[in-house]
């Protein structure tokens, strides 16, 4: 049995020696069980954060061929690759024959005898994974103090993950991210180095990766402008139908990082081999990158995350009773907290604030043949234009997410981002969009970015894209001889001053309880809550943790609920159409979870009737203020 | 240089060493060929490219046989594989077997004057492997040879193939196989009780296309054994064949005149596999895989073999590609100056390569993944067969090429590329082109499916069964549901081009209209979801062009490309349009051609063409009020010319019932899609996937003729339709009517599985045309049901109306005598003071345009005047 950190430093010692045992004793499946031992070891929260994790630590402080987590999303998935699973080395001096296993290794040893009849040919596939797109700071840090506070550093560095950080933050800015917490820290690259000695330190981390400065040019293809961090290609052995297309997963593999493998790449004299000649050369960038920037990663476990707050235990909420119960038990009070924060966000309307909440809590749980359920889309229209108040707003919602987009609807970005993903049959590869996100993610479109101009035929696809996703949740990828659908759960929140031009379940128009000549001081006061992080950290929970409940309706409410639709239809047939019930329904499962309440209670039915009819009271008044409105 | 006279390469080679062939120098095995025998005298009959060898070789002795002892030393696989065809053949144990080349121009023996044509694709025929690995492995392999031997059965190298008895075999199939049953448009006109491929012989003695496509079906039914073989070891059974079959066909044929030899292109192999599904066990063995082509690389030269010669002396030598590499002679044998060999382009052989890339089939892939992709490289004449787009199921061999081994470096990538040496082509929407067969999908249904599905057609309420799996989150609609449920199925298609009349179209088209928010789009969802070639639009996205097709530039190629739209795509499935009242007017005119003729004329860029367009329709509009205003026509609802109107089989309203009963069923419905479990909604309803696979099937097999009662309880429907209007004196039904309940009642017959339309099938038809006609065309003046709304844009009422208007105005005009000219306003109070009832100016204007039309008076602008 290996020693206790044997299978994470040395897993391939480990994977070779049980298959060196199981060639002696001719015991099968030795792989099952190499597979299980890992995941054995794996099982305990504390062993999985003594792996360290290729989101916090840079490639380079990696020790190669060692075990190594990666939190990421699957971009794309390239096709399955045929590889020498056990193979047949010759040494040249001794002609002493050996056998060896190929498994979770990219390159075989010296002296292969490649016309062995021991040989074996097993098959494996490739997953292109990035980072989870638009995951926050907040999310991004908690994942790296978990594992620091561990205390166990990285072998053989005395990097310190702390300094990690000033690499995010040294992005270019990109035009279309809002400047995040640039008030808390000064923003140009030059000035404010906290660490006195950054600079240097810097260098030395972008050395190494020598190519990284050819980065530019290998694009790694993030869903997201301006996104950092590794990609990674994951090699899967066994059971990758068990995955798809844009699954968050925390991924356990041998990391591989062989300069060999850009080596071969290189040496391409591609006249004379006849299958290297017809791959073009796009092809092979993207297929066999540098290691040095894109490692490869043999995976071992993997698991899928429900979510991605480091707040929340890992497993699975029902199994963790004591988080879970005491998480339920702060649920009202914490939601009292969260809904005057959002009221005094919001400009003191407290009802937009109870909508918002209930929209944060949303998350397509089901779907009926096409019809996506529980998806809340909402649309907080009357924005006031002045001082960015919706980038003050996407930075607050940035504070309480795990992840999360700002795409602001400017015509310059409907006309040209690219937010739908097209195959590149080129390069052979799914060019990635702003909108292939992970489950969950908060979308916020800022509409006031909107001004009167044209769309070009990318506009209106792209808008298009928009609109399908808010009503069907899901996004139609390009393949250019046919589209294909992948379903999705985002989160879209559409901040605009007059209605949406996208469709929307929910709108509400905000009424600022601040008189217009105060606007400008009171916006200036709504920032980023300076106060403990321990509140915002209790608001991160509770958000998280409602949207992971489970929810039913008992048959007594139904009937209730039944009884009360008649009614209405009754004295007004126009006053609710089915819509209506649905949003109703919605908002009733919205308003229940957030109180912790997994069931439908009477009382929810009312709140939610009641809230709703407040809502479309003031829309009817709006209306009738504004008379353009359709 | 790597001798190709030292080993015996592929089998191939080695069958046509024949011992007589003279210039057989092979010094270490005898059996090796010099193909051709053309060393130094034959070389000038080949100095094209890919021009097939043109030697002669003496009259094939059937000693085939005798090499297949002969070691093979290329293709080493260990006794397990003997034993056991189908095992595991690790690429890396026929390492040399598998890169393609060739030997160009195999001879094959026996067959006089026609020159045998290398067959890149089968690849095994090997060029001389190193002479390492043959000094290295005849001590291990020479054992396994001679152990055949020894047995008397003699198999070639690694298989359990015998030539001689493989032979025997497949031409007593070609001889003897009958299919009485074939419906394959292949076999059109041919004597379906007649031995089936020596037809194809005699055919190909008339045409002179030397490719005999052979179905591995027919293989299989024949001989089980030989098609077990065929497909575990395709590189050596196909050459077997080749010979077999021109041995028979020179036999039969003696006279006839070919390029070269014939060639057999085995298809349909049963082992067709999804792309997916491909995994090491596959290489090297025959496979069918169906795909979408996604890129073709331009025509690739690939040299077979090159030709030196000697600077010095013009000795001449060949040597042939090995593994992409050409040994080039350090030293002129003939008078050995070294590094005297110069290479001679235009005498060396080529032959055409293409890589194609394929793709899965959207149909094929689980949810959730992305499709994938795999390299076929097409040799030859099957060069440049397909183009990007192109649905095609390819036959070929599947190939590990293990990558290079690098002298330099110590370590190797472990990964083997894979690739597929294409043998045949078919494009799987081919008959499109030919309007054959209307199905493009040949789905293959299991034996138990189709017990399911025939169980399910059985059940007397299959159809309200099937009508309400349709979109079981929409609630009821149920004659709407019914409705679109013909329409997938669709009703048989005819084809009058002999008469002149054309294709009848066999699509029933549906337009939804209704309140907004009353599911319309959720159902096109559904609808476009369900079928395998569904296109979904909007009529607001949507341009002409985006609908029908237009050409662009290829990037890479300049070539004009003609791309297609959404409704040639849906072509065979259904376009789904929505908000198909916000259609710009020219772009609904492309569908006036789409939804009656079922073409789409195109003439653009310098290309003219027709393309088929064979879609069904499901459209729908919001009323331009937003609210659906019963006080009005459907016409009048929602804008849509009613040339259009009329083409639309069925007109649904969904509109809000507004009653109790409704509204707690709808409750309920409602409350229940947000607690239920996933598991007890789908024990309610049909599967999703039984439901697409019922309706592929209907759609493939069922193809329901009327019967004679039918056909009386049409005519009387139809008759009983024109009578319901003759009353008030209005035609209330025309010839498209008819036609429409021809459609449904023949898509009714195929839901019930059913050959025949029968009375029930009308019935059924009637009813529901009825209710979609009780919907739309009811004329909310008089409250009769008026087929003319929907075809000529205004209920009849209102066209009398308008006709009396005219004359009214007529007379009134003539009333005022010989006046050339009038005010426009005046000419309007006079008819208003005239008439009783009150005259619109919308009335008004269009008795003037009436009156227009007969030449009677001009308006312009204010004035009217008077012709004649």
């Amino acid at each position: 049995m290996p020693s206790t950190h044997d299978w994470i430093n040395d897993p391939l010692g480990v994977v070779e020696g049980m298959f060196a045992a199981s060639q002696s004793s001719q015991s099968s499946g030795w792989e099952a069980k190499a597979v299980e031992l890992f995941k054995e070891q794996l099982k305990e929260k504390e062993a999985q954060t003594l792996v360290p994790s290729l989101n916090d630590v840079p490639l380079h402080y990696l020790k190669p061929d060692s075990l190594v987590r990666f939190r990421c999303l699957v971009q794309d998935m390239f096709d399955p690759e045929f590889f020498m699973g056990v193979y047949e080395t010759v040494d040249p001096a001794t002609k002493a024959r050996t056998l060896r296993c190929g498994k979770y290794k990219d390159v075989t040893e010296s002296g292969v005898d490649v016309n062995s009849r021991s040989t074996v040919t097993a098959e494996r596939q490739t997953f292109y994974c990035v980072p989870i797109p638009g995951e926050n700071q907040w999310a991004k840090d908690g994942y790296a103090e978990t594992r620091s506070s561990q205390g166990r550093v990285v072998p053989s560095t005395s990097y310190v993950p702390s300094r990690q950080k000033r690499s995010y933050e040294d992005d270019e800015e990109m035009e279309v991210q809002p400047q995040k917490q640039k008030e808390t820290h000064a923003a140009s690259p030059s000035a404010a180095d906290p660490h006195g000695n950054g600079d240097c330190k810097r260098q030395e981390t972008e050395a190494p990766s020598g190519p990284a400065a050819s980065a530019s040019h290998l694009d790694l293809n993030f869903p997201l402008p301006g996104e950092k961090g590794p990609s990674c290609l994951v090699k899967v052995y066994e059971d990758w139908d068990r995955f798809k297309l844009n699954d968050t997963l925390q991924v356990f593999g041998i990391l591989s990082v062989s300069p060999a493998l850009s080596a071969l790449a290189d040496e391409k004299d591609s006249f004379l081999d006849p299958a290297a000649g017809l791959e073009s050369a796009a092809e092979q960038r993207v297929h066999s990158p540098p290691a040095s920037l894109v490692p490869r990663l043999h995976l071992l476990h993997a698991e899928r995350l429900d979510h991605n707050n480091p707040l929340l235990p890992g497993a699975a909420l029902q199994e963790n009773r004591a988080f879970l119960s005491s998480a339920l038990g702060e649920m009202a009070a914490v939601r009292a907290e969260l809904l005057s924060y959002f009221t005094h966000v919001l400009l003191g309307d407290a009802l937009a604030a109870e909508f918002l909440l209930l929209h944060l809590l949303s998350s397509v749980y089901s779907r009926r043949d096409v019809l996506p359920l529980g998806k809340f889309t909402l649309n907080l229209s009357g924005c006031p234009a002045a001082a960015a108040y919706t980038q003050r707003l996407y930075q607050i919602v940035q504070q309480l997410v795990p992840s999360s987009f700002y795409l602001a609807m400017s015509l310059q970005n409907m006309n040209q981002m690219r937010l739908v993903p097209r195959k590149d049959y080129v390069a052979n590869r799914l060019v990635s969009g702003a909108l292939q996100l992970a489950s969950s993610t908060s979308l916020f479109l800022d509409e006031t970015q909107m001004e009167p101009g044209q769309l070009d035929a990318t506009g209106v696809r792209n808008v298009t894209a928009l609109g399908n996703l808010i009503t069907w949740q899901k996004v139609d990828y390009d393949f250019n001889f046919h589209q294909m659908e992948f379903p999705c759960n985002i989160n879209v929140l559409i901040a605009s001053e007059g209605r949406s031009l996208l469709p929307s379940d929910c709108r509400v128009h905000l009424q600022p309880q601040v008189a217009p000549a105060h606007m400008e001081e009171y916006l200036s006061s709504i920032h980023v809550h300076p106060q403990a992080s321990s509140q915002l950290n209790k608001f991160r929970v509770f958000l998280s943790v409602a949207r992971l409940l489970d929810y039913s309706i008992s048959d007594e409410v139904t009937k209730a609920v039944e009884d009360d639709f008649v009614d209405m239809r009754k004295d007004d047939p126009q006053s609710i159409s089915a819509d209506d019930l649905h949003r109703l329904l919605v908002v009733a499962r919205l308003l229940s979870l957030s109180l912790g309440q997994t069931s439908l209670t009477r009382d929810s039915w009312l709140r939610a009737k009641h809230i709703e009819t407040l809502r479309r009271s003031r829309m009817e008044q709006h209306k009738s203020v504004n008379g353009n409105e359709p | 240089m790597s001798s190709p006279a030292s080993t015996p390469g592929g089998r191939k080679r080695g069958r046509n060493a024949n011992p007589a062939t003279p210039s057989s120098e092979g010094p270490i095995s005898p059996p090796s060929q010099r193909r051709r025998g053309q060393d130094s005298s034959g070389g000038d009959l080949m100095p094209m490219p890919t021009s097939p060898a043109t030697d002669v070789l003496s009259p094939a002795a059937p000693q085939d046989t005798s090499l297949l002892s002969s070691p093979r030393p290329s293709v080493m696989p260990n006794e397990a594989d003997i034993s056991s065809p189908l095992g595991y053949w690790t690429p890396s144990s026929r390492v040399e077997g598998t890169p393609s080349s060739r030997v160009e121009g195999t001879p094959r023996s026996g067959v006089r004057g026609t020159p045998a044509r290398q067959r890149p694709d089968l690849g095994s025929v090997r060029k001389a492997p190193q002479v390492d690995l043959q000094s290295d492995q005849p001590s291990t392999d020479g054992a396994v040879a001679s152990e055949p031997n020894a047995g008397h059965r003699l198999v070639i190298w690694g298989t359990d193939v015998n030539v001689g008895t493989c032979k025997e075999k497949f031409q007593r199939f070609l001889q003897r196989f009958i299919d009485p049953t074939s419906t394959e448009d292949e076999n059109a006109g041919l004597d379906l009780n007649e031995p089936l491929y020596m037809q194809k012989l005699e055919e190909i003695s008339v045409v002179g296309d030397p490719v005999l496509n052979v179905n591995c079906r027919h293989v299989q039914s024949f001989d089980a054994e030989l098609y077990r073989q065929l497909i575990c070891y395709p590189q050596e059974v196909i050459p077997t064949f080749d010979m077999a079959v021109n041995e028979l066909f020179f036999e039969r044929f003696p006279d006839s005149v070919l390029e070269y030899q014939i060639q057999v292109r085995p298809y349909n192999a049963l082992k067709t596999r999804n792309m997916r599904n491909l995994n090491p066990e596959d290489i090297d063995q025959l496979i069918t895989i169906s795909g979408m082509v996604i890129r073709t690389s331009q025509l690739i030269p690939e040299m077979q073999e090159a030709f030196f010669q000697c600077q010095v002396c013009a000795f001449s030598a060949r040597a042939e590609v090995d593994r992409g590499r050409i040994a080039e002679p350090a030293a002129c044998r003939h008078c050995n100056t070294t590094h005297s060999m110069a290479l001679v382009h235009n005498r060396s052989l080529f032959s055409d390569k293409q890589m194609i890339k394929i793709q899965e089939s959207p149909e094929d892939m689980p949810a959730g993944q992305t499709p994938h992709t795999t390299i076929v490289y097409a040799h030859n004449d099957l060069v440049d067969k397909v183009q990007p787009g192109d649905r095609v199921n390819i036959t070929g061999i599947y190939r590990a090429v293990p990558m290079r081994v690098n002298p330099r470096q110590s370590n190797v990538k472990s990964v083997y590329k894979t690739h597929i040496d294409a043998i045949h082509f078919r494009k799987t929407d081919e008959k499109r082109l030919h309007g054959l067969d209307e199905e493009a999908e040949q789905k293959l249904f299991t034996e138990d499916r189709v017990q399911t599905l025939k169980e399910l057609a059985a059940k007397p309420d299959v159809y309200e069964r099937l009508a309400s799996a349709l979109a079981p989150s929409i609630y009821e609609h149920e004659d709407i549901k019914k409705g679109i449920l013909l329409q997938l199925f669709g009703g048989t298609r005819k084809d009058f081009s002999q008469t002149g009349r054309g294709h009848f179209r066999a699509d029933v088209n549906i337009l939804l209209c209704g309140d907004p928010g009353t599911s319309k789009s959720q159902l096109l969802q559904y609808v476009y979801n369900l079928v395998p070639r569904g296109q979904y639009t909007s009529g607001k996205g949507s341009s002409a062009v985006g609908l029908t097709a237009y050409v662009m530039k290829d990037p890479e190629t300049r070539q004009l490309v003609l791309q297609t739209g959404a409704l040639v795509l849906s072509d065979n499935g259904i376009c789904c349009i929505d908000e198909f009242d916000k259609m710009s007017d020219n772009t609904r005119s492309v569908l006036h051609e789409v939804m009656e003729q079922q073409t789409l004329s195109i003439a653009k860029a310098g290309i003219i063409c027709q393309l088929n367009a064979r879609t069904a329709v499901l459209a729908a509009a919001n009323p331009v009020e937003s609210q659906w205003n019963p006080k009005k026509t459907t016409i009048e609802n929602i804008q849509l010319p009613h040339t259009l109107l009329s083409r639309f089989d069925l007109i649904f309203l969904m509109l809000d019932p507004q009653d109790e009963a409704y509204d707690r069923r709808l409750a309920h419905h409602l409350v229940s899609l947000y607690y239920q479990s996933e598991e007890q909604m789908e024990e309610e309803f049909l599967d999703m996937a039984v439901l697409k696979d019922y309706i592929a099937y209907a759609r493939t097999y069922i193809n329901p003729r009327l019967s004679e009662e039918a056909s009386q309880a049409l005519i009387e429907a139809y008759v009983d339709m024109r009578k319901i209007g003759s009353g008030h004196g209005m035609v209330s039904a025309y010839p498209r009517q008819l036609e429409s309940l021809i459609r449904l009642a023949e898509a009714h017959a195929k839901v019930r599985f059913s050959e025949k339309v029968e009375t029930i099938d009308v019935e059924e038809a009637k009813r529901l045309h009825r209710e979609a006609l009780k919907q739309s065309a009811t004329d909310p003046r008089t409250g009769f049901v008026d087929i003319s709304i929907l075809t000529t844009g205004m209920s009849a009422t209102a066209r009398k109306r308008k006709e009396e208007v005219a004359q009214a105005l007529k007379k009134l005009i003539e009333t005022k005598g010989k006046t050339p000219a009038m005010k426009y306003q005046q000419l309007l109070d006079d008819l208003r003071g005239q008439s009783e009832t009150a005259i619109t100016k919308e009335l008004f204007d269009e008795a003037l345009r009436a009156l227009a039309d007969d030449d009677y008076l001009t308006v312009t602008g204010k004035t009217v005047r008077l012709l004649a």
